[in-house]
């Protein structure tokens, strides 16, 4: 369906507000908005919701023959999906520049920097290695869906546990939950990314923009980095130029973003061992806020 | 004699035992139901609701709007093609505005419309096989507001269409307690746009987010809000 076009007159007023330091949702220019991690029944399924964008990521596993190049290394595989439930500018099927450009930028942050151990993927070289798929699935779009699903992805590829095997000559036994535990994917460190949208020739800049600040942005920079100060990927586009200090502020505001947001993964998937492990109750169901009112409320019934 | 309002309904129910008016022995039914020969079919999901003496609709969540003939609605401009501009109003179509639908508006005085203008405009042809039509005058060649708005500030936003209705039924007392605090202009269109524009950015932008968290609000909550907003905006 076609996009909704922006009127001039919302985007005079986001340019005056940004001149005054005002953003729409009263954050401040380099505020993220509120982050929420929830985790799924099963292992490797996470949900991250950044403001109102919602990405919902799931991994998955199975053994398949490795790439000649590399007869001992396991496979990583990254793919995005916008669907029409996201936003109803994205269409079913043809993957967009959009959906295109965030794919690569995800690969390149996780496949690149080596944060997955794909060596421990091997389990026979040159025959057999573990696949280890990545499903993001983008369910609600408000803009800046870069980091959001950096941080589903990496959040699930940590949350995820794959079945153990044993190798007997060249029998390979894939062993259920039951008989023994699954193994968590070495993870080395989370790459993510800190998207920041320039205006007026980058004299202003933002963090965490909105789906209307992306539509009137100049230009956006987008960073991958870990807690560890590496940086894992780094892209510009849009049509603007960049100075020197303004690109190593960026950084040093992305280093201060990703250990926050590195804290608050690390609190998440805590949380939800000690629920798993105490027997608690766990899953998406127990992430529901309930007692809200989100549509129109009917007065109870009487019994009769 | 049932008492249906305020219950919820699925589509395809049958609802019977409504209460006809008691001169004509007739009944009114509004949006979300749909008389079958007989029986009334619930069409949309969601609250039945009624009104003194026969009428009966169906309050529904919705964001994506249909259009209704006699709305007022805020539309963006989207193409100008010849005679007729292309607004869109956030319906499944681009609406169509004739150049002569504007006040003082005559062949050789053009209205000063551009691409990316918003327009608030009367809904006038709404049919579901054609593309809907609008104007900005009414039958006496008047404007009464309508026409090109926001061309010098304010903010446009969108809402549910459920808080419009909201907003404009007299049960509501959110704008007028807003407006107890602070001077303000806005443009209410049925198709889930508001516009607003007050003193400075700050108060737009508190104005704008007071609206939208008003959908679930009661007009006790809403008080409580607009009064903390006069606080806070007061000591800006």
């Amino acid at each position: 369906m076609r996009e909704t076009p922006l009127s001039n007159c919302e985007r005079e007023f986001i340019r005056k507000a940004l001149g005054e330091r005002k953003r729409l949702d009263g954050r401040q220019a380099y505020d993220y908005r509120t982050l929420k991690i929830a985790f799924g029944y099963d292992r490797g399924c996470c949900r991250v919701d950044l403001g109102q964008t919602r990405v919902l990521a799931q991994v998955s596993c199975e053994i398949t023959s490795p790439k000649q190049q590399r007869p001992s290394d396991g496979v990583l595989f990254v793919n995005v999906e916008l669907s029409p439930m996201a936003s109803p500018v994205f269409e079913v099927g043809r993957m967009s520049d959009q959906g295109v450009e965030i794919n690569r930028i995800l690969e390149r942050c996780l496949k690149e920097s080596r944060c997955v151990d794909t060596e421990s993927l091997c389990i026979i070289a040159g025959e057999k290695v573990w696949q280890i798929r990545v499903d993001v699935h983008v369910m609600n779009h408000d803009g800046n869906l870069i980091d959001c699903s950096s941080i589903a992805a990496i959040t699930a590829l940590a949350h995820f546990r794959r079945p153990d095997v044993t190798v007997d000559g060249t029998d390979v036994i894939v062993h259920t939950i039951e008989e023994k535990d699954p193994l968590p994917l070495s993870v080395h460190h989370m790459p993510i990314c800190v998207s920041f949208s320039f205006y007026e020739q980058g004299k202003f800049l933002l963090v965490d923009p909105s789906d209307k600040e992306e539509k009137v942005m100049d230009g956006k920079m987008v960073i991958g980095m870990n807690k560890h100060r590496e940086i894992c990927s780094l892209q510009v586009t849009g049509q603007m130029l960049l100075l020197k200090d303004q690109v190593l502020r960026c950084s040093n505001i992305a280093v201060v973003k990703v250990t926050e947001i590195t804290e608050w993964i690390q609190k998440a998937l805590e949380n939800d061992r000690q629920a798993r492990s105490n027997g608690e109750r766990f899953g998406f169901r127990e992430a529901v806020v309930m007692d809200t009112v989100t549509t129109n409320q009917m007065n109870p019934e009487k019994l009769k | 004699m049932v008492d249906h309002a305020g219950h919820v309904y699925l589509p395809g129910e049958l609802i019977c035992n409504l209460k006809e008016s008691e001169k004509t022995s007739k009944i009114l039914v509004g949006p979300g139901l749909r008389q079958d020969e007989e029986s009334i079919i619930v069409t949309k999901c969601g609250l039945l609701r009624f009104k003194e003496p026969n009428f009966y609709w169906i309050d529904s969540h919705l964001k994506r709007y249909v259009a209704v003939k006699g709305d007022p609605i805020i539309g963006i401009v989207a193409a100008k093609a010849g005679d007729v501009f292309r607004l869109d109003i956030g319906s499944s179509d681009l609406a169509t505005l004739s150049y002569l639908a504007f006040e003082g508006a005559t062949k050789r005085n053009r209205p000063d419309v551009k691409v990316g203008d918003i327009v608030y405009a009367k809904c006038m042809v709404a049919n579901k096989d054609m593309e809907p039509e609008l104007v900005c005058i009414d039958s006496n060649g008047r404007s009464g507001g309508l026409g090109v708005i926001g061309r010098d500030g304010g903010f446009m936003f969108q809402t549910s269409l459920n808080l419009i209705r909201k907003l404009l039924s007299s049960d509501c007392i959110l704008l007028k307690t807003l407006g107890n605090g602070m001077h303000y202009e806005c443009a209410i269109g049925m198709n889930g746009r508001v516009w607003v524009k007050a003193k400075s950015v700050s108060h737009t932008i508190a104005l704008c987010n007071a609206i939208s968290a008003a959908e679930y609000m009661s007009n006790e909550q809403i008080k409580a809000m607009c009064k903390k907003l006069t606080n806070a905006l007061a000591g800006f």
